[in-house]
């Protein structure tokens, strides 16, 4: 039974569809690599997922005993989070705010998950520093923490790497593979296709055409080519 | 200046003077930290008009306690514009904008149609910067302070990580089932309960002030949401009680001598930040 099963579904708002007719499922294990056009919806497709925003149509079914408040969630940095006063430990913990509850206060239990979360990213040196005064790499690393105190089992990363500069996003990608390998699926949104294509093993690309399939089927298709070929034509 | 001010000290109305001023104080500055964060600095400012307007009405429909007029109607406004927040046609600091000068101009109309009050100027001055004295506060008034006080302390402190959480990350803390929606409400809610309470301390004008000088101050100094929160509690009081004994031995308006007070530390943690 597959982690996470999407049947036809419709994205969008109030004020109109974004995207349409995507059907694909996830194994646990599977890196899945979401790729798309800007605006394409791929951002909506995420927050669907995350149950954000409803889907105007089709059906998002869990499997393996998975619920969708168990999805660990890397988001794109926000304006409010730049100056933020807080130190990595307080927001690393609030990634076990769900576990937490109505309890007023975080458990020995949850500081140890923080704490170890905070070990596997390599961040415990800074557990007192202002996430603010952190670097790109190292402020991803805290969210990533966190994430990964909200989860055991999958990740959603909307675009991990924006922002970071070359050996960050490398040192990134290396992260993710890591996780990936001790057993943790991976979504991930990406612009930078290559790199993302080079870990994922399977691909969805959005868009006026809809693609769901293995990484090779991808790269095969007529619409993966096209894709390559634009992304080396860059260099 | 020490006897004199033992001597205002005995008068019951100073003490209880005092006592409002620190303990609305300490309230004001505890959600400082998340409105500043959460790009709402203005809406203290826009509910505070709200609350001008509203006791506007209570005095026209001659209500002894203005609480009750204004506290709901206060409430209401706080919910709307924090529910305006996002995917509305309207964004967020212009309909705080539109309420806030809506409501004064309604609450000024209303209160030079309909006053009986032969100094319609005072009234309005000091409903807008704050009382010239205490003189007006009862004991019912001290109590009723004390109880909405250690309600939204209690509730502050039960919710602390849940209020973290929304302010840092809502999409985050959406994702994994916290309920964010629910916890705006809460801050809502407060934000309109402290709004009220200050407003006889400070008037109308000069609330936004309390709720967002001690929070601004204190980031500069400090790196961690705890730290944070406490630095600006601590620092809202000390401004407040200064502030309150500088205008008894000076005879300067209560409301603006605390802002100002509020003003002068913000410059020495900006320095001390820089240093």
């Amino acid at each position: 039974m597959a982690q996470i099963t999407c049947k036809d579904l419709t994205l969008g708002y109030e004020t109109g569809v974004v995207a349409e007719h995507i059907s694909f499922s996830v194994e646990e294990g599977d890196y899945l690599c979401i790729v798309g056009e800007n605006g394409s919806g791929k951002s909506t497709l995420m927050k669907t997922l995350l149950g954000l925003t409803p889907p105007l149509g089709g059906k998002i079914e869990t499997g393996d005993g998975l619920r969708l408040t168990e999805i660990g969630y890397l988001p794109q940095q926000t304006v409010v989070q730049r100056d933020f006063p807080a130190s990595v430990r307080e927001i690393v913990q609030s990634g076990c705010q769900a576990r937490k509850g109505l309890r007023p206060f975080y458990n020995k239990e949850e500081k140890r998950i923080a704490e170890e979360a905070m070990d596997r990213m390599g961040i415990r040196q800074f557990e007192n520093h202002c996430y603010r005064e952190l670097s790109g790499g190292q402020q991803q690393r805290v969210l990533l923490a966190r994430a990964l105190c909200a989860t055991r089992k999958i990740l959603l990363l909307d675009e991990p790497v924006s922002g970071l500069d070359p050996i960050a996003s490398a040192d990134m990608y290396q992260l993710i593979r890591e996780l990936n390998r001790e057993g943790i699926t991976i979504i991930m949104i990406s612009h930078d296709l290559g790199a993302a294509v080079q870990d994922a093993n399977r691909v969805l690309h959005i868009g006026k055409n809809v693609f769901f399939g293995t990484r090779d089927e991808y790269l095969a298709s007529s619409i993966g080519r096209y894709y390559m070929m634009a992304e080396e034509e860059k260099f | 200046m020490i006897q004199k001010l033992s001597l205002y000290l005995s008068y019951p109305f100073v003490r209880y003077a005092l006592i409002v001023g620190v303990l609305i104080a300490l309230c004001s500055s505890l959600l400082g930290v998340t409105l500043v964060l959460k790009r709402f600095s203005f809406i203290g400012d826009g509910l505070s008009h709200v609350a001008f307007g509203a006791m506007a009405i209570a005095s026209v429909l001659k209500v002894t306690n203005t609480t009750v007029v204004i506290l709901p109607v206060t409430m209401i406004c706080a919910v709307l514009l924090l529910r305006t927040g996002q995917n509305t046609k309207i964004k967020g600091d212009a309909a705080i904008a539109m309420i806030s000068v809506g409501a004064l101009a309604f609450g000024y109309l209303l209160m030079h149609l309909f006053s009986t009050s032969s100094n319609l100027a005072g009234d309005v001055c000091s409903t807008l910067f704050g009382s010239t004295s205490f003189v007006t506060l009862t004991k019912k008034d001290v109590w009723l302070c004390v109880i909405l006080s250690v309600i939204i302390l209690a509730v502050f402190v039960f919710f602390y990580h849940k209020i973290f959480d929304v302010t840092f990350d809502e999409n985050f803390a959406r994702a994994v089932g916290t309920r964010a929606d629910t916890y705006n409400l809460l801050i809502a809610v407060i934000i309109a309960l402290i709004i009220v309470l200050a407003l006889n301390l400070v008037g109308s004008l000069l609330i936004s002030a309390l709720v967002i000088f001690p929070a601004l101050s204190a980031m500069r100094v400090f790196k961690s949401f705890r730290a944070v929160t406490i630095c600006s509690a601590v620092l809202s009081v000390v401004c407040a009680l200064t502030g309150i004994l500088i205008s008894i031995i000076a005879g300067t308006p209560v409301g603006a001598t605390i802002v100002a007070v509020d003003v002068a530390a913000f410059g020495i943690f900006c320095l001390i930040g820089r240093g």
